[in-house]
């Protein structure tokens, strides 16, 4: 096998290992839309890393930070709701993130490339970023487990039982900042957030506990990208477009299953 | 996705008189122009249950909140005794379809407990036979003991327990409210608890607080489960462990909601000093 097909198989794999546990918390926190708006906010992270010359995937994570910081700010107030804001904030640093592209002057970005992914042009340093970044995403994951499970069920209860909300709230964002910037060259900006929430919609159906379908959620992610992958190859489609289409069939596949015995056979607890 | 303002974490320095647990301070708390809370002392004690009753709106929840620390009230102090354990149970919960849970999972989102100890809290509450069912497919008064049990799990020094019969049938409630009486004796906790209606508390309430943006009266329940007068309106449809709790107001309100004390009972001023929209019900 060519040598850049291994590196997006592992690339690909590597970013859906990490973006489907956490997709788990998107859907269970009903942040898609939030994602969505983070998401769209890397393109000014890139366009700023290239005028500053700091390292893009570095400024990504740095302005999806500041992203979810001023949304918190902004709901603060009550006259607009979170849904408002959100698509304010998307469209508007999508938009501003576009413009200053185009103000670059003297380097010549690939826009398709980081609106779409690119992962057949996954480099060996993009690897080792992208293996880093997943490793530290899972680490921080596990380590945030549990008390936000809990802020996830019952925010008032955790607070009362010493779960500290913001800091936890906090380091979620911090996590999804990191796997947005770690994703962006795989599924490209516009798609990040399908493959954190389909992986884990079409895990639902197999789980009894939240870990299973999380680790659902991940194998399910890696056979997308698999699969997406080798369609791209075949039929010489877009690859980001391609595994997103894979996850989407897997979701449809596992959803039309008949139901009662799989369930209950998955179901029962070990 | 929270409020900035959860950043700044209130300063609970004083310490409440001997013996209680939690006091407010002449708690206010006014939100979006409305006055919730206006001016409330109150205070729950080790070993004793206190109940709060009052109408609809009457700042009931809220206050509990305060007194959790959920909510920073904007006037007044709240005091909690320095360590305190709390057992919170909320009013109503809801677990999304999509995420996998069973009840087992949930108890264990509270914190590390020994295994022992769940097989006692559960036995006690009587919802061991839930353990593995999803926490979604349970009844809501299942949800009631399933709640009840992870706040005993953290063997509180202080029972919250916000509308405990919610979705229970009558016969149910009764139960739910012995339970809770129990528990108190069997951990010598303290047991603060919002009760929905107004005349319908429990006779183990060691006080009531009738509450109405302020306190409007404490007291204790009188036993009226025997009385003639209360069989004849209720006959046997109220469960045994039940009781009418007896108002006595120093005051009343007027057509406009306005305080009028009543003669010869001392000065006006010990209840609903400057209380605006104000009304008892029954």
């Amino acid at each position: 096998m060519d040598d850049f097909i291994v590196r997006a198989l592992l690339g690909g794999m590597a970013v859906a290992l990490v973006a489907g546990p956490l997709g788990s918390f998107v859907v269970w926190r009903r942040m898609a839309y939030f994602g969505d708006t983070l998401a769209h906010s890397a393109l000014l992270g890139v366009a700023l890393g290239f005028l500053i010359g700091l390292n893009v995937n570095l400024t990504v994570v740095i302005l999806c930070v500041t992203l979810a910081l001023v949304l918190m700010l902004l709901q603060r107030q009550r006259r607009l709701a979170t849904d408002t804001l959100l698509g304010i904030l998307a469209h508007s640093s999508l938009s501003l993130g576009l413009v200053a592209v185009a103000f670059l002057e003297g380097v010549r970005i690939d826009l398709m490339a980081y609106l779409f992914g690119d992962i057949l042009a996954v480099s060996h340093e993009d690897l080792i970023w992208i293996f880093l970044g997943g490793v530290l995403a899972l680490g921080m994951l596990a380590a945030l487990w549990r008390p936000l499970l809990a802020i996830t069920v019952h925010e008032d209860l955790a607070r009362v039982e010493g779960v500290r909300v913001t800091l936890v709230s906090m380091g979620f964002m911090l996590l999804m900042a990191l796997v947005i910037a770690v994703a962006m060259k795989v599924v490209g900006i516009l798609l990040i957030t399908s493959l954190m929430i389909i992986p884990a919609a079409a895990a639902r159906r197999l789980s009894s506990t939240p870990e299973r379908m999380a680790l659902f959620a991940a194998l399910i992610g890696c056979l997308a990208v698999a699969g997406g992958l080798w369609g791209s190859l075949t039929w010489d489609t877009p690859a980001g477009p391609s595994i997103v289409v894979a996850a989407a069939l897997l979701f449809a596949v596992i959803f039309s299953l008949p139901g009662a015995a799989l369930l209950r056979r998955l179901r029962t607890p070990s | 996705m929270f409020p900035l303002s959860r950043l700044i974490r209130s300063r609970d320095d004083a310490v409440p008189a001997r013996g209680a647990l939690v006091a407010a301070r002449q708690v206010g708390l006014v939100a979006g122009g409305r006055r919730i809370l206006d001016g409330v002392d109150m205070a729950v004690e080790a070993g004793r249950i206190v109940t709060l009753i009052g109408p609809n709106g009457a700042g009931k929840t809220t206050l509990l909140k305060v007194l959790l620390g959920l909510l920073s009230p904007t006037g007044g102090q709240v005091l909690r005794r320095p360590g305190l354990r709390i057992g919170y149970m909320p009013q109503r919960i809801q677990v999304d379809e999509i995420l996998p849970i069973t009840v087992r999972r949930f108890l264990g989102l509270g914190g590390r407990f020994p295994r022992d100890r769940l097989a006692r809290v559960l036995a006690e509450v009587g919802c061991a036979h839930l353990l593995e069912q999803p926490v979604q497919s349970v009844s809501g008064g299942e949800m009631q003991r399933i709640l009840l049990a992870r706040a005993l799990l953290r063997e509180p020094h202080l029972l919250v327990l916000d509308e405990p019969a919610q979705g229970v049938d009558v016969a149910g409630q009764g139960e739910v409210f012995q339970l809770i009486a129990r528990l108190r004796d069997r951990y010598g906790c303290g047991v603060l608890m919002v009760s929905h209606e107004l005349h319908l508390v429990m006779a183990a309430a060691d006080s009531v607080i009738c509450l109405n943006q302020h306190v409007c009266c404490t007291g204790k329940p009188d036993v009226v489960s025997r009385d003639p007068a209360y069989l004849k309106l209720f006959g046997k449809t109220m469960p045994a462990g039940m009781a009418l709790y007896t108002h006595h107001h120093d005051h009343r309100h007027d057509l406009h909601g306005d305080v009028v004390a009543f003669e010869g009972e001392g000065p006006p001023g010990r209840g609903c000093p400057g209380s605006e929209a104000h009304r008892h019900h029954g």
